[in-house]
C-alpha cells in the first residue's frame, strides 16, 4: 500500500516544439497509479556529477494507467536536469519517478474554468482536458507561446477544442488582452494559470484590480532553484556542516550528504521540505510560506531558498 | 485472525457487545505517556505490531465485523442522512471503492474477492453474502450510491475531504458511529470550521500546522493517528442526532458499575490521498473496551490512571466526562498505588 518510487522505462521520445521534448514513461511491471488532473511527478536523473531531481506535470489522461507522459523544456540556464533529459535520455532507458502528487487540482464545484497556459505551462492542462470533457464542464483554454520555441500540441488542441481554444503566438505579434479574460465572467468562474512568473504575476495583479477573489485564481509555477552565493548549513543536533555550492540547492546539498528531507515539488510550492532555522539569515524564494513566517526567520524551504548569511543553523530531525 | 462472532452482538438496548481475550490483546491502547498532552501524533500508516495487530493491514477487520455492519444498517434505516456525498465527490467515492476493495481482497482473501476486467468489476464479500458485478465509476451500476455501498461493508466511519484553496472540506461521508459530532452539521465545512469546538489547540497553532501537513499528503503515503474519549455503555452511535438516547447515561455511572459501564473509545484514524480525485480519505475505525477489560493489563491500568488524573479541565468538559470523571479516576487509582 505504501509507494516509495516507481521504476519506468522511456518508451517514446518526441520533439514537440523547438525547445520541448515529450517523454512517454511505461511501468517496468504492472500498471502505474491513476492520478488526478494537475498532478506532477519528480523524475530522478542520474547525471555524471550528481543526481538531478526535477518535477514535471503529467499530461496524459489521468485514467490511463498504462503510461505517463511528461514534456521537458530545455532551459537555457539549465542546472543540468533539462539538459540531461534532452541530451542523455533515449528510448529504452530506465528512470525512477515518485508517485504523483497534486498542487494544482481543478476546482470541481466551479461554474466555469478558464485555463491560461504560457509556453511549456500547457502541460498540466493537458491532464485537465480529458477530465473536463468527461464531466462536460464549461471551460476555455488560452495558450500563449512563442512559435519559434514553444507552442507544442497547438494543432491537436485547436482540432479537439474548437471554439473553446484561443491561441496567441507572440512571434506572430498575437497578443492576449489579459483584461478581456477577466471581463464579464459569470460568478463562480475559476482561473488557472501555469507559465512563467511574469505571466502569473501579471494575471494575479490584474485579477486583484478586477476584484476577483484570490480563491478563484489558481496558479502553478515550478520555480527551478536559482543559483546564488555559496554558504554553509550546520545541522544543530549533530553539528555536521554542509557546504551549498553556487549551482546547487540547499535540498540537493543535504541529500548529497545523506540527509533526507521530505519533499514533493522541489519548486517552492508544497511546503513539505520546510526546516526550522536556529540562526542565520534566510533568502526566501518560495511561494509557500506566509509573509509572517518569512519575516520570522525561523523557517526555510531548502528546495529553492538560500542564505544571505554565511551559515544557517537548521534543526532537522531525522 | 478471527472474524465475526457467531452471534451478532448489540451496541444498543441490551448491549451484548464484548471483547474476546484476543481482542483485548490487540486493542490499540492510545496513551504513550503518563500525562496527557496535545500533539498531532501522526505517523506513516505502515504495518506494525506483527500478526493480528490492529495496525497490520490497511483496513482492520476483526471479530466485531458482523455486529458493526448490523449496527450501521440500523442507524441508516432510521437516519439515511448519516451518509451523504455532494455531487462533485462522485469520483472520490469511486476512488474509495477502488482503494478499499483492492486492499480488502489482498489482505483478507478468505473473506473478500475482486475480479477486474477493464471497467467491469466483480466484488464478492463472503461475510455478508454479497456478489455484485458493476461498471467502475458508473454509479448507476451499483444497487445503492457508491459511498454507501462500500461503507456498509467496512468497520468504522469514513469521510472524504475535498481539497481546494489549500484547505480541506468535509463534502462526503458515512458516519454512523461518531464520538459526538454530526456529518449533517459539519458537511461542507472547512478544516478550521469543523475543528471549531476543540479547546486549547487553536492557540497553539496546531490546526494550522496539521492542515499544511495534511494537504501535502501524497498518493501512496497514508498516515495515521489515534484519538480517544470515554463512552458510557458499549454504544457505537454517540451522535448529536441520538443524544436524547445516550446523554442521560452519563449520570448512571457509580463506583460499583464504573468498570463495566465506562468504555475507553479509541479511534484509529487514517488519512490517505485518493489518486483519481485528489480527495483525502479519512477513516475512523472505532474500538470500544470496558475499563474492566483495560485493567486486565496492569501497565494500561496504571498509565490510564495517570492520564485521567492529569487531564486538563477544558478537555474533561469537551469530551463530555464532567459528570463521571472523578469516579473513573477513583476506580483506576486502586491499580496504581504508587501514584
Amino acid at each position: 500500500m505504501n509507494i516509495e518510487q516507481i521504476s519506468v522505462r522511456v518508451s517514446a521520445v518526441e520533439q514537440v516544439a523547438p525547445t520541448i521534448r515529450e517523454f512517454t514513461l511505461r511501468p517496468l511491471s504492472g500498471e502505474l497509479p491513476p492520478f488526478s488532473s494537475g498532478s506532477h511527478v519528480v523524475v530522478e536523473m542520474p547525471g555524471a556529477q550528481k543526481i538531478h531531481r526535477n518535477a514535471y506535470s503529467l499530461m496524459s489522461d489521468p485514467w490511463d494507467t498504462s503510461e505517463y507522459r511528461i514534456a521537458v523544456r530545455l532551459q537555457e540556464d539549465s542546472r543540468g536536469g533539462s539538459r540531461f533529459m534532452h541530451q542523455s535520455v533515449a528510448v529504452g532507458d530506465r528512470l525512477n519517478i515518485t508517485p504523483p502528487a497534486n498542487m494544482f487540482a481543478p476546482q470541481w464545484e466551479a461554474k466555469k474554468h478558464i485555463l491560461i497556459a504560457g509556453g511549456v505551462g500547457i502541460t498540466p492542462f493537458l491532464s485537465y482536458l480529458p477530465e473536463l470533457m468527461r464531466r462536460d464542464a464549461d471551460f476555455e483554454l488560452h495558450y500563449l507561446y512563442r512559435g519559434s520555441q514553444t507552442g507544442a500540441y497547438r494543432k491537436e488542441l485547436a482540432a479537439e477544442l474548437g471554439a473553446r481554444y484561443f491561441a496567441y503566438d507572440s512571434d506572430a505579434a498575437e497578443r492576449c488582452e489579459l483584461t478581456e479574460l477577466f471581463q464579464q465572467r459569470p460568478l463562480g468562474t475559476h482561473f488557472y494559470i501555469c507559465g512563467p512568473l511574469s505571466l502569473i504575476e501579471g494575471m494575479t495583479g490584474l485579477a486583484a484590480e478586477f476584484g476577483i477573489p484570490a480563491s478563484a485564481i489558481h496558479y502553478e509555477e515550478f520555480a527551478a532553484p536559482q543559483p546564488g552565493k555559496p554558504f554553509e548549513i550546520e545541522i544543530r543536533h549533530s553539528g555536521q556542516v554542509i557546504r551549498v555550492g553556487e549551482e546547487e540547492s540547499m535540498l540537493e546539498a543535504l541529500e548529497a550528504a545523506q540527509i533526507n528531507v521530505p519533499n514533493l515539488c522541489r519548486g517552492g510550492v508544497c511546503g513539505q521540505c520546510v526546516c526550522s532555522v536556529e540562526s542565520g539569515e534566510v533568502d526566501h524564494r518560495d511561494n509557500f510560506l506566509s509573509a509572517e513566517e518569512k519575516a520570522s526567520g525561523r523557517v526555510v524551504m531548502p528546495c529553492v531558498s538560500r542564505a544571505k548569511s554565511e551559515r544557517l543553523i537548521v534543526d532537522i530531525q531525522e | 485472525m478471527r472474524v465475526a462472532p457467531k452471534e451478532i452482538q448489540t451496541f444498543r438496548n441490551d448491549f451484548t457487545y464484548s471483547n474476546s481475550p484476543d481482542a483485548i490483546k490487540r486493542f490499540p491502547f492510545p496513551f504513550p505517556e503518563d500525562d496527557y498532552r496535545y500533539s498531532v501524533n501522526m505517523e506513516p500508516h505502515l504495518p506494525k505490531g506483527g500478526e493480528g495487530s490492529a495496525y497490520e493491514k490497511f483496513l482492520d477487520i476483526d471479530e466485531h465485523y458482523l455486529s458493526e455492519m448490523e449496527e450501521r444498517a440500523l442507524v441508516l434505516k432510521d437516519m439515511p442522512h448519516r451518509c451523504l456525498a455532494m455531487e462533485h465527490m462522485d469520483l472520490a467515492c469511486w476512488d474509495m471503492i477502488e482503494r478499499c476493495m483492492v486492499s480488502l481482497a489482498e489482505d483478507y482473501p478468505e473473506h473478500f474477492s475482486l475480479t477486474r476486467e477493464g471497467d467491469q468489476w466483480r466484488w464478492q464479500n463472503h461475510l455478508l453474502d454479497i456478489d455484485d458485478q458493476f461498471t467502475f465509476a458508473d454509479s448507476s451500476s451499483l444497487p445503492m450510491p457508491p459511498l454507501e455501498y462500500m461503507g456498509r461493508q467496512l468497520q468504522g466511519d469514513f469521510a472524504l475531504l475535498d481539497q481546494r484553496d489549500g484547505d480541506l472540506f468535509l463534502d462526503a461521508g458515512i458516519i454512523t458511529c461518531p464520538a459526538d459530532w454530526s456529518l449533517a452539521f459539519d458537511a461542507g465545512m472547512s478544516f478550521t470550521e469543523w475543528h471549531g469546538p476543540v479547546p486549547m489547540a487553536h492557540s497553539e497553532g496546531i490546526f494550522e500546522r496539521a492542515l499544511k501537513y495534511l494537504t501535502a499528503i501524497p498518493v501512496g503515503k497514508p498516515v495515521r493517528r489515534l484519538n480517544w474519549t470515554l463512552t458510557v455503555n458499549a454504544r457505537m452511535d454517540t451522535s448529536p442526532e441520538t443524544y436524547h438516547e445516550w446523554g442521560h447515561e452519563r449520570t448512571s455511572v457509580t463506583p460499583e458499575n464504573v468498570g463495566s459501564k465506562v468504555y475507553l473509545r479509541v479511534e484509529l484514524q487514517v488519512l490517505d490521498r485518493m489518486p483519481r480525485s485528489n480527495a483525502l480519505m479519512f477513516s475512523i475505525r472505532t474500538y470500544l473496551m470496558s475499563l474492566e477489560d483495560i485493567v486486565t493489563n496492569p501497565e494500561w491500568a496504571k498509565r490510564m490512571h495517570r492520564v485521567m488524573k492529569t487531564l486538563p479541565a477544558p478537555l474533561i468538559d469537551y469530551k463530555g466526562l464532567t459528570r463521571y470523571h472523578s469516579t473513573v479516576v477513583d476506580y483506576l487509582a486502586q491499580f496504581d498505588p504508587a501514584n
